[in-house]
């Protein structure tokens, strides 16, 4: 049958199948046009997007932590290290039961619920195969416990990790701040990919201010890795960038003699080089050894510093508001010669007290009998009240506040630090705004004249304040850090801004007002002259005080029955050589009584120091 | 043997004194599909991660098949019709058994297990199926009557039906095509086929409601693969990334990370193609391509000359249902069609339906061989 097909091979039929052979060709050229279509849209147009997605998929990126910069004082000295600590690690990947080892773990080398739980955060936001660490800085029992058992702890290891140190502990603990565990609300605002690889996070201080730059550049291992994430092959190392060096202006035994000056008072002592506005100290008290806080302080430790009624973890020096006092005058003098062209000569009587026109009310001086005439160096010298209400009440508290803001009261230093309060110098604006309707009273400006009432100030701002005065006007921006050094270009977090001066004072006004505060040392009506004896040196000071509370108007303050809570605080700041200061200073000792006598040795014990060190 | 003798005699002499002549071999035919393996080879030694042994065994296979591709060559094209019914009966009873064997594991079966060999019953039918259809309407004068038509119709069904029961798509959709060729090339009306088209159209809500879960997850995929990234469309988003980021060269032998980094599942065996398109870019798939396209080309050249019915069904089909092979799987692979599970034919790793192919290009090679010439 099929050759009879053949031999009659009907021409219908062939054309028929030709016909269907014609269809099929042209259905699968078409199918092919498709697919080729379809591969050139996923190769050459799709190809830089795929390219993409399928580099994410094989290359992951492992950080390679960056070591911290360190941090030494002006000589050389270091105040934050880094020592190398054993630390226990997991990788989770690597563990078969991680539920059943962290038991095991726990038993074998007492590892906390919280050490655990912070694990746990870690391991949350990190790749199974990357290491989390269990317990930073093991002890040695916990080395060697762990080592005998190691083998049973498979995904489990032993690793060294660099952390910080400060050796000088407590003398340090406020300036150069302490590094802790980075916290959830850090790592809302951290760059995630300069920190994966980063546990700590500098938390106050010079640590904090400069994270910045002491954290350094974070490196990365380039893995090719599988489906899973797992590791394959390093595909190519980028080196971190150690954190930048800081050499701080701090001298560390100077910081040392104001801490151990202040004794047994709470305060603070500032000193800073007048014409660079370097700090040289800066010291709070109480203090505290910060180590502790790196690694996570325990609750114990932590209620106990935080409920401790002396505050220690309070830096008094950027954050501690006390009135002024007295320590205001020089500049109230100076006020009073730019905008009453007072002469210096020029006697008030002082009564012991001041009366404002049409007013009854007495204020006081501090010396009840009063300082009889006394001329613009003896008010200095005698801390006369009654001639800086008069002078004060001349001025005016819109000039007041306008000339007191030159030297920086009532605004932040710009030290390189965080935190700093601001303290106040009022304005009628002011009162206006914080105490709503009420208006501004004379007698508030008579107040604030004298450095009390709102008027209220840190010892930063103070020690700032005296250095621009020994500098003659010429402002100063305080710097903790001097110099950075690292392996590459750093730009510091906290440029200087452009020098500015108080404004065009006479020299020979300067000269007044600084003779007077020489007098206050090195006269024998002088109320620091306690300090005098000994010194090698001119040094122009100003003491004050700080009124913690405000004496009744009947009431006589040296009569009353006063506890240690409520005795004035007492400053003294000053500047030496007088006659070429490098160095100026700010004491506070809370509930000190009396700057001359409390206040005053401090700044001298710091001084000398720190001169005749260095002739 | 009686048929074999006039075919003998009637033979043109230049057959008889060609060595490959008289082994029934398609020099052609037989180099593209040559062309093929070495390519296969070289795809395979990447997407295996360079093992040898996968290669070697690969190798073993490819050689089982061309002797059996060989072996079926030399069989005429009249006993391959005369065998056809035979076959399509044994190969129905084998799905009924492993249909049998499936509800007894409770489960997807499609294996026989002929304890040293595993067999696939469906990948006889892919020619069995083919074979009966051609058979049959090679008995009738085109185009078809109805009558034959609901006939051939019934004997696609029957196979295709059990296959897509199993459940196995990708084959049945090959066996329904195979068969479906044969009905296409022996004539269907073309009023016949859009009014299949219409009612396959409005069949498939039906179809649809019959489809297995995984079935239909599949088909939703296919249209939303970005929907389930990390699941079912793992295989379409990955395929896709691998071969997009091959681009116009690709990243070069052995070079393709996507692939090798075990993003891609299936990588040797469905979704080969994607390593092939990464490691040797757009130009390298054109290339295959081409390959692909010489094959069916010398095929259709081969149906051409076919000189009766039954041949040029059987070859017309075989061919189509290859250049289907092809498309499917190419096609899932690039992500427009559904992942049906249907291997790249020759390249993929696996020995059942490079068998099956093989032993159709040696029908192929017996219809091109075995034609009488009547010089014109």
């Amino acid at each position: 049958m099929d050759r009879e097909f053949i031999f009659k091979d009907s021409f219908r039929e062939n054309r028929m199948f030709l016909n269907r052979i014609v269809a099929s060709v042209v259905f699968m050229l078409a199918l092919t046009l498709a697919l080729v279509a379809r591969l050139i849209y996923l190769q050459v147009v799709g190809h830089e997007l795929y390219t993409n997605l399928s580099h994410d998929n094989q290359v992951k990126i492992a950080p390679l932590a960056p070591s911290r910069g360190l941090i030494f004082d002006r000589n050389g000295e270091v105040l934050a290290d880094n020592i190398a600590t054993y630390s226990l690690e997991v990788v989770p990947e690597q563990v078969p039961d991680l539920k059943a080892t962290l038991a095991e773990l726990k038993a074998l080398i007492n590892i906390s619920d919280e050490e655990i739980a912070r694990f746990q955060t870690q391991r949350g936001q990190r790749k199974s195969f990357e290491s989390v660490p269990l317990r930073l800085e093991l002890s040695e029992e916990d080395i060697a416990r762990f080592a005998v058992k190691m083998p049973y702890f498979p995904g489990v290891e032993i690793r060294t990790r660099l952390l910080r140190a400060y050796p000088y502990a407590d003398l340090t603990a406020h300036a150069v701040g302490y590094v802790g565990r980075i916290n959830e609300a850090e790592l809302q605002v951290l760059d995630p990919a300069q920190y994966r690889g980063t546990y700590h996070i500098g938390k106050t201080g010079v640590e904090k201010s400069y994270e910045a730059i002491l954290h350094g550049k974070t490196g990365y291992e380039e893995y090719e890795t599988n489906v899973q994430g797992r590791a394959i092959q390093v595909l190519g190392t980028t080196d971190p960038l150690t954190g930048a060096d800081l050499y701080l202006s701090l001298d560390i035994r100077l910081q040392k003699t104001a801490l151990d000056a202040l004794g047994e008072y709470s305060g603070a002592v500032v000193a800073i080089e007048p014409a660079t506005g370097k700090v040289l100290a800066m010291a709070s008290k109480p203090s505290f050894d910060p180590n502790p806080f790196i690694h996570g302080i325990g609750k114990e430790l932590y209620d106990s510093l935080q409920n401790d009624k002396e505050r220690p973890l309070y830096d008094r020096v950027l954050r501690g508001v006390y009135p002024p006092g007295s320590t205001v005058k020089p500049f109230m003098a100076l006020a009073g010669m730019e905008y009453l062209d007072l002469s210096p000569g020029k006697k008030s009587y002082c009564p012991g007290y001041y009366k404002l026109p049409n007013s009854d009310h007495k204020y006081r001086d501090w010396r009840k009998g009063g300082h009889g005439p006394v001329d613009m160096r003896l008010a200095i010298v005698q801390s006369c009240d009654v001639y800086f209400y008069d002078l004060a009440n001349h001025i005016g508290i819109d000039r007041l506040q306008e000339y007191m803001s030159r030297f920086g009261f009532g605004r932040h230093t710009g030290i390189d630090l965080e935190g700093e309060k601001s303290g106040l110098f009022p304005s009628r604006e002011w009162k206006k705004k914080k105490r709503k309707t009420q208006q501004w009273f004379p007698g508030e400006t008579l107040i604030a004249g004298i450095g009390q009432g709102y008027v209220q100030a840190t010892p930063l701002q103070l020690a700032r304040a005296v250095a621009m005065f020994a500098n003659q006007g010429h402002s100063v921006e305080p710097r903790l850090v001097d110099s950075i050094k690292a392996g590459y270009a750093v730009d510091s977090p906290y440029p200087r801004n452009h020098e500015e001066t108080v404004g065009q004072i006479d020299r020979k006004r300067w000269q007044v007002v600084t003779d007077a505060m020489i007098d206050v040392v090195h006269s024998q009506r002088g109320t620091a002259k306690g300090i005098a004896p000994g010194l090698r040196y001119h040094m122009a000071g100003k003491t004050g005080t700080a009124q913690v509370f405000t004496v009744g108007q009947g009431q006589d303050y040296k009569k009353m029955n006063i506890t240690q809570e409520m005795r004035d605080h007492a400053w003294f700041v000053a500047f030496a050589p007088a006659e070429n200061p490098r160095i100026a200073v700010a004491v506070i000792a809370e509930h000190g009584g009396h700057g001359g006598s409390v206040a005053a040795p401090i700044a001298r014990a710091v001084m000398d120091q720190y001169l005749n060190e260095r002739p | 043997m009686n048929d074999i003798l006039p075919e003998l005699r009637l033979g043109p002499a230049r057959r008889g004194t060609s060595p490959l002549g008289r082994l029934h071999i398609d020099l052609p035919l037989m180099g593209g599909l040559g062309m093929l393996a070495a390519l296969a080879m070289v795809i395979l030694y990447s997407s295996s991660g360079q093992s040898l042994e996968v290669l070697l065994r690969q190798a073993a296979r490819l050689a089982l098949a061309t002797g059996i591709m060989l072996a079926v060559a030399q069989i005429h094209p009249r006993h391959l019709k005369f065998h056809s019914p035979a076959l399509y009966l044994v190969g129905v009873a084998l799905l009924a058994l492993v249909l049998l064997m499936g509800k007894i594991s409770m489960g997807a079966q499609r294996w026989l297990d002929l304890g040293v060999v595993r067999f696939q019953p469906s990948e006889l039918t892919k020619l069995s199926t083919p074979m009966m259809v051609a058979w049959y309407l090679s008995n009738q004068a085109p185009p078809p009557n109805l009558k034959h038509l609901l006939a051939a119709g019934c004997l696609i069904l029957l196979p295709t039906l059990m296959i897509a029961k199993q459940p196995d798509l990708g084959t049945a959709v090959l066996v329904g095509t195979a068969g479906a060729a044969v009905v296409f090339l022996a004539g269907l009306p073309w009023i016949y086929l859009l009014g299949l088209a219409a009612l396959g159209g409005s069949l498939l809500p039906v179809v649809w409601h019959f489809m297995h879960g995984y079935q239909r997850d599949r088909v939703l995929t296919f249209l939303n693969p970005e929907a389930d990234p990390l699941g079912r469309g793992y295989h379409i988003i990955q395929s896709k990334i691998a071969i997009g980021s091959g681009g116009v060269y690709g990243k070069g032998w052995l070079h393709g990370t996507q692939a090798h980094l075990e993003f891609l599942p299936e990588r040797s065996t469905d979704f080969i193609f994607a390593v092939f398109a990464e490691e040797f870019g757009l130009l390298g798939c054109a290339g295959l391509l081409a390959i692909y396209l010489f094959i069916i080309g010398r095929c259709l050249f081969i149906v051409m000359q076919a000189q009766d019915r039954y041949s040029r069904y059987l070859a017309g089909a075989l061919t189509l249902t290859f250049f289907v092979y092809v498309f499917v799987n190419i096609g899932m692979v690039i992500g427009i069609l559904p992942v049906v599970g249907v291997p790249l034919p020759l390249v993929s790793y696996g020995g059942t339906s490079m068998v099956t192919l093989l032993a159709g290009f040696g029908m192929l090679m017996s219809i091109q061989t075995h034609q009488r010439r009547n010089g014109g």
